[in-house]
C-alpha cells in the first residue's frame, strides 16, 4: 500500500548535521585560530624530547642570564636562559606538557564528576535534585584558592596532588551545566516515546539525553581546562603548586620575579605563552559554543 | 482470556492525584488531574479524546503509555490489567505518536536507528532482519527507503511525523496513541497525515486513542467521542451522537466553537463567560457550572452522577429527570 | 488588485528580500492590497507563505539586514517608505498597533498590566497617570475583563492564556490605533476561547471603525472574520477578494486545494480520504520566477514557468494569478 510517491515529497533537503557541523566549523575564524593554536602546543609538549634544544634540566652557572636573542643574545639559548643558566626555550616547551596535562587530567576528573551529578539531577529531579544542588551551593560557597592552598599546605606541593585538588574542585560548572541542559532535553518528546518504547534508564541517559548535551559539555570542558591551567600558574607562582626544578610555566614566572626589573623577559615569555594558551583555549571553547548551539541549526 | 467483545482497551475508576507544593513553606496541596475516569475502546476503534488545555488528556496519555501510574484504578488491555504487565511487555502492545514532530525525533540519530529502536531494545531479529523491517515500514508509511541515512533535521514536518508513525508501527502493537498528531502541521499536511493514519487502521485493525483539540479532524477520524473536562469525562458518545446530537452544555459549547470556513457564518457567541477554572481549586459541585449557560440551582452544591444514555454517557443534571439508569461502569 | 475608496493603508509590489549564506531569500515578492477604515483582511497562508513579515514590513519591524522595497507603501497619507525611525515610533502602539500569537511571551513579566496598558498613552498621549489609568480600566472592561480595576496590579503570569490575550487586545486600543495587525491572535487558545476572542476584536474592530490586517493559517478563522481575503503562497499572494467570493468560488488551484484538505462538519463524509497538496513548498532562495505553486499543482503546465498573469473573476474584486483563465487546465481546453 505505498501511498503517494510524488518526486517532491521524496526530496530529502540539506546536508547531514554531520556536514553542516563540518561547514560551519572551517567558516569559523575563532575557533580556527584557537583551535590551531591549541592544537600546536599539545603537538609540542609531545613532541617536546624531539623538539627542545637542550635538558630543560640542564644547569649551567657559566651562562646564567642570558637574553634572548630579539633582546641581543645567541642562537645557542634563542630565548635565553634563567638564573640558573637553564635553557629558557626547553623549560618552556616541558613546561607546555605540564600545563596541559593539568588542564586535561584536572577537566576530565571534574568533568565527570560535574556530568554524573548534573545529568542525574536533570533527569531524576525530585530528591537527587535537592542533594545535587546542595552540593554545588556547598562548593560555590569554598573559595577554590584557599581550599587549594590549604589542602597543599597539608599534603605537600606536587603535580599529582594539585592535579587532583583541582579535578576534585573544579566540577560545579559542570554540574550547573549540564543538569540545566538535562532538564531541557528531558522534556523533549523523543525522550517520552524512548521510554513508551520501554529503553531502560542508562540506555536513555546514554543514546537519547547524552548525544544532545555534549555541545555544552565540550564548551565547559574548555573553560574548565583553561581555568585549571590558570590556577595551577597561579598555585606555582606562590610555591605552592608544582615543585622546582620541575619546569612549569607558573613556576617560572615566580622564580623569575626576584629579577623581573632587571630582566624583564624572564616574567614576560612564560606570561605571554601563558596567556596565549588560555586565549586560544577560550577562543576555542566559545567557537565550539557557536559552530553547536542550537539557535545555529536551522 | 480475549474475545470479540472484550474491549481491547479499558478504564476503570482510573484517578490520578499529583500532590504540588508551591514554594518550601507552602501547604501542600492536591490536583486531581484525573478523576474517576472509566472509558471502553472497541479493537479496530477510534476513541477521540476532546477538551481544552489543562483537562487532563495528555495525562491520560501518559498513564496508557506506562510513563504514570494511576493513583487509583486500573487500566487493562484485552481484559489483563496493565499492572501486572511491565513497560516492556505494554510498549509492545501501544505506542504513542506526539504531537511535535521537530522534538519527537532524536535529532543526532540517522532515521533508521530511529525506526528501528523498538526492535533494538526488544531484541526482535538480527541486524539484517532489522533493515528489512525498517524497508518495509518506511515503505507503508510512504517514505523512499533512502531516507534512512537521513537526519531529522533534512526533513519537512510532514515527513518527520511518517517517521514517528513507523516507529510507531515497527513492533505491530494494537493500539497507538495519537496526541495531537497533526496540529503542529500545516493545513495541507495535515490531510496527509489524517489520511495515512486511516488507511493504516484499516489495513492493519489498529485502534487509535485520537486526542485533539481540533474537532473537526476528531469528527471526521473517531468512531467514539469522550469530552473531558477538568478530569472528569462529562459525555461519550458515538460520533454521529455527539457531533449530531450533542447533549452536554460543555459539548454543545465546543461544537459551537468549531470555525467552518463557511463566510455567511459570522464569529459563534459560545456564552462561556469565564474562563477555564484553575484545576488546583475546581468548581464546588459540577465543576461546569460557573461556565454553564443551562445551569440549574443543584449544580453548584451537588455533583452530577454518571448517566447511562442510549449511546453512551453523560453527567450533567439537566438529564437527572430522565429516565436514565445510572451507569454501573 | 483593484483600488479601494480612500484606503487607510495601500501597498503596492512589496517585496522583501532576505540575504541568506549562498543568495537571496526572496520572502515576499511583489504583494499588492488596499485596506479601508472598519474593514478585515485576512492574510491567510502556510508556514513560510511570509505572512509574518509582510506584517513586520508594515509596522516597521523588520530586521535590519531585511531589505524592503515597494512602489507605494502608505499608512493614511504618511509614506512609510520613507519614514525614519522616530516618525515609525510616533506611529507604532499610537495609530498603528500590533496583537501577537503568544499573549504569554509578549507581555512583560516583570511589569504590572496596568504599567504595561499605560505606558503607550502615557508615551504619545499628553495625558496624566490618573487619566491613564481610567482609560485602562475603561478597555479591560471593554475587552470583558471582570473587577478591572484590580487587575492592573496584577502580573501577567497571574492570568490564563485568553485573559492575557484580552490584556493584548486591550493595550492595542489604547491610543484609539487606526490600524490593528493581528497575527495569529488565536492560536495558542483553546478553541472555546478562540472564538470568544475573535468575536471581541470583530465587535470592537466594528464599533471603533478601525481597519484590521488578521494573519492566520486557519481557514476556518478566515472565512468568519475577514471582509477580505488574501491568500499567500511562497511569498505571493496567489488570490484575493471578498471573503464570500474567495470561499464560494475558490478560483486558484492552491486555494482550492487548501479548501479539499480539512474536513468541514457536516459537508465533509466521516473517515473519507482528505484531498491532499502533495510535495513542499519550494525555496525561495535564488531565482524564483513562474508561479511558484506549479511543482505542487496539478494543473502545472508548461507556461507556469514564465510570467503569470493577473486574472480577474467577474466579480472585480476577486482576482487571483493563474496561467489558466478559470485556474483549471481542463476548462480551457473545453472551452
Amino acid at each position: 500500500m505505498a501511498t503517494t510517491t510524488d518526486p517532491l515529497l521524496e526530496e530529502i533537503q540539506g546536508p547531514t548535521p554531520g556536514q553542516l557541523l563540518r561547514r560551519r566549523v572551517f567558516g569559523h575564524h575563532g575557533l580556527m585560530i584557537g583551535g590551531g593554536l591549541v592544537a600546536l602546543l599539545v603537538v609540542v609538549a609531545i613532541l617536546a624530547p624531539v623538539l627542545a634544544p637542550h635538558d630543560p634540566y640542564a644547569q649551567s652557572l657559566l651562562e646564567r642570564l642570558q637574553p634572548p636573542v630579539f633582546l641581543g643574545g645567541s642562537w645557542e639559548h634563542p630565548l635565553g636562559t634563567d638564573h640558573l643558566g637553564r635553557d629558557y626555550l626547553s623549560r618552556l616547551i616541558y613546561g607546555a606538557r605540564v600545563s596541559l596535562m593539568i588542564g586535561v587530567i584536572a577537566a576530565l576528573i571534574s568533568g565527570l564528576i560535574g556530568t554524573a551529578m548534573g545529568v542525574a539531577a536533570g533527569y531524576f529531579g525530585g530528591r537527587v535534585d535537592m542533594v545535587v544542588t546542595f552540593l554545588i551551593n556547598v562548593r560555590l560557597a569554598m573559595p577554590v584558592v584557599l581550599v587549594a592552598l590549604a589542602v597543599v599546605a597539608i599534603f605537600g606541593g606536587s603535580l599529582q596532588v594539585v592535579i587532583i585538588v583541582l579535578g576534585l574542585l573544579l566540577w560545579d560548572r559542570f554540574a550547573v551545566v549540564m543538569r540545566a541542559s538535562t532538564l531541557q532535553v528531558r522534556g523533549r518528546e523523543y525522550v517520552a516515546a524512548a521510554r513508551a518504547i520501554g529503553c531502560s534508564t542508562p540506555r536513555i541517559v546514554l543514546t537519547e539525553i547524552m548525544p544532545n548535551i555534549v555541545n555544552n559539555l565540550i564548551v565547559v570542558v574548555t573553560l574548565e581546562m583553561a581555568h585549571a591551567i590558570l590556577l595551577e600558574a597561579a598555585l606555582s607562582f606562590l610555591g605552592l603548586g608544582v615543585q622546582p626544578p620541575t619546569p612549569s610555566w607558573g613556576l617560572m614566572v615566580s622564580e623569575g620575579k626576584q629579577m623581573m626589573l632587571f630582566e624583564p623577559w624572564l616574567v614576560m615569555i612564560p606570561g605571554i605563552v601563558l596567556f596565549l594558551l588560555v586565549l586560544a583555549i577560550n577562543l576555542m571553547g566559545d567557537g565550539l559554543r557557536d559552530v553547536t548551539a542550537p539557535e545555529n541549526r536551522s | 482470556m480475549s474475545d470479540a467483545t472484550t474491549p481491547v482497551l479499558e478504564l476503570r475508576n482510573v484517578s490520578k492525584v499529583y500532590t504540588i507544593r508551591q514554594g518550601l513553606f507552602a501547604e501542600r496541596k492536591s490536583l486531581r488531574a484525573i478523576d474517576d475516569v472509566s472509558l471502553k475502546v472497541e479493537r479496530g476503534g477510534v476513541l477521540g479524546l476532546v477538551g481544552e488545555s489543562g483537562c487532563g488528556k495528555s495525562t491520560l496519555a501518559k498513564i496508557l503509555l506506562g510513563l504514570e501510574t494511576p493513583t487509583t484504578g486500573e487500566v487493562l488491555i484485552d481484559g489483563e490489567p496493565v499492572g501486572a504487565q511491565d513497560r516492556r511487555k505494554l510498549a509492545r502492545r501501544i505506542q504513542p505518536i506526539f504531537q511535535d514532530p521537530y522534538s519527537s525525533l532524536n535529532p543526532r540519530k540517522s532515521i533508521a536507528d530511529i525506526i528501528s529502536l523498538p526492535l533494538r531494545v526488544h531484541g526482535i531479529g538480527d541486524a539484517a532482519s532489522q533493515d528489512k523491517a525498517v524497508r518495509e515500514i518506511l515503505d507503508i508509511v510512504g517514505l523512499p527507503a533512502r531516507v534512512m541515512n537521513s537526519y531529522p533535521s533534512q526533513m519537512s514536518g510532514g515527513q518527520r511525523q511518517r517517521v514517528a508513525i513507523a516507529r510507531a508501527l515497527i513492533m505491530k502493537p494494537e493500539i497507538v496513541i495519537c496526541d495531537e498528531p497533526t496540529s503542529a502541521l500545516d493545513v495541507s499536511v495535515q490531510s496527509q497525515i489524517l489520511n495515512l493514519l486511516g488507511e493504516l487502521r484499516r489495513e492493519f485493525g489498529l485502534t487509535y486513542l485520537f486526542i485533539s483539540h481540533n474537532l473537526a479532524v476528531v469528527e471526521h477520524l473517531a468512531t467514539r467521542v469522550a469530552v473531558m473536562y477538568l478530569g472528569r469525562i462529562v459525555e461519550e458518545a458515538s460520533v454521529a451522537g455527539l457531533f449530531d446530537h450533542a447533549r452536554h452544555p460543555y459539548s454543545q459549547a465546543l461544537l459551537e466553537s468549531v470555525l467552518t470556513p463557511d463566510p455567511a457564518l459570522g464569529v459563534p457567541d459560545t456564552q462561556l463567560g469565564a474562563a477555564y477554572p484553575n484545576p488546583i481549586a475546581p468548581p464546588s459541585g459540577c465543576h461546569f457550572h460557573p461556565r454553564c449557560p443551562k445551569a440549574l440551582p443543584q449544580c453548584s452544591s451537588v455533583a452530577p452522577r454518571p448517566l447511562t444514555t442510549a449511546d453512551g454517557r453523560i453527567e450533567c443534571h439537566l438529564f437527572d429527570e430522565e429516565k436514565a439508569e445510572p451507569a454501573t461502569a | 488588485m483593484t483600488e479601494t475608496r480612500d484606503p487607510i493603508l495601500s501597498v503596492r509590489n512589496l517585496t522583501l528580500d532576505i540575504p541568506v549564506g549562498g543568495g537571496t531569500l526572496h520572502a515576499v515578492r511583489g504583494i499588492d492590497f488596499d485596506l479601508a477604515r472598519g474593514e478585515t483582511l485576512c492574510i491567510v497562508g502556510e508556514s513560510g507563505s511570509g505572512k509574518s513579515l509582510t506584517s513586520l514590513a508594515i509596522m516597521g519591524l523588520l530586521a535590519p539586514r531585511i531589505e524592503r522595497r515597494a512602489d507605494r507603501l502608505e499608512f493614511d497619507g504618511v509614506d512609510l517608505l520613507k519614514a525614519g525611525p522616530r516618525k515609525m515610533r510616533s506611529l507604532r502602539g499610537n495609530r498603528m498597533s500590533m496583537i501577537f500569537q503568544e499573549p504569554m511571551t509578549s507581555l512583560n513579566p516583570a511589569y504590572t498590566i496596568g504599567d504595561q496598558l499605560t505606558e503607550a498613552l502615557l508615551l504619545h498621549r499628553n495625558v496624566g497617570k490618573k487619566a491613564a489609568r481610567d482609560r485602562a480600566v475603561e478597555l479591560l472592561e471593554k475587552v470583558g475583563i471582570t473587577a478591572a480595576a484590580s487587575r492592573l496590579g496584577q502580573f501577567p503570569h497571574q492570568l490564563s492564556g485568553g485573559l492575557r490575550q484580552r490584556v493584548m487586545i486591550a493595550m492595542a486600543l489604547m491610543c484609539e490605533p487606526e490600524l490593528i495587525i493581528a497575527d495569529e491572535p488565536t492560536t495558542a487558545l483553546d478553541v472555546t476561547i478562540q472564538a470568544q476572542i475573535l468575536r471581541l476584536l470583530v465587535d470592537l474592530q466594528r464599533e471603533m471603525n478601525v481597519a484590521m490586517i488578521l494573519i492566520t493559517h486557519d481557514l476556518g478563522v478566515v472565512a468568519r472574520v475577514a471582509d477580505k481575503v488574501a491568500v499567500m503562497y511562497a511569498g505571493e499572494l496567489v488570490e484575493t477578494g471578498p471573503a464570500g467570493a474567495v470561499f464560494g468560488q475558490p478560483t486558484h488551484p492552491y486555494t482550492r486545494g487548501l479548501l479539499r484538505c480539512i474536513p468541514v462538519p457536516g459537508k465533509t463524509e466521516r473517515g473519507a480520504e482528505l484531498g491532499t497538496i502533495p510535495g513542499i513548498v519550494p525555496s525561495l532562495v535564488g531565482d524564483v520566477s513562474g508561479c511558484p505553486f506549479r511543482t505542487r499543482c496539478e494543473e502545472a503546465v508548461a507556461a507556469c514557468r514564465g510570467a503569470i498573469p493577473l486574472r480577474h473573476r467577474s466579480d472585480d474584486a476577486h482576482a487571483f494569478r493563474c496561467v489558466h483563465e478559470t485556474g483549471m487546465a481542463t476548462a480551457e481546453v473545453s472551452a
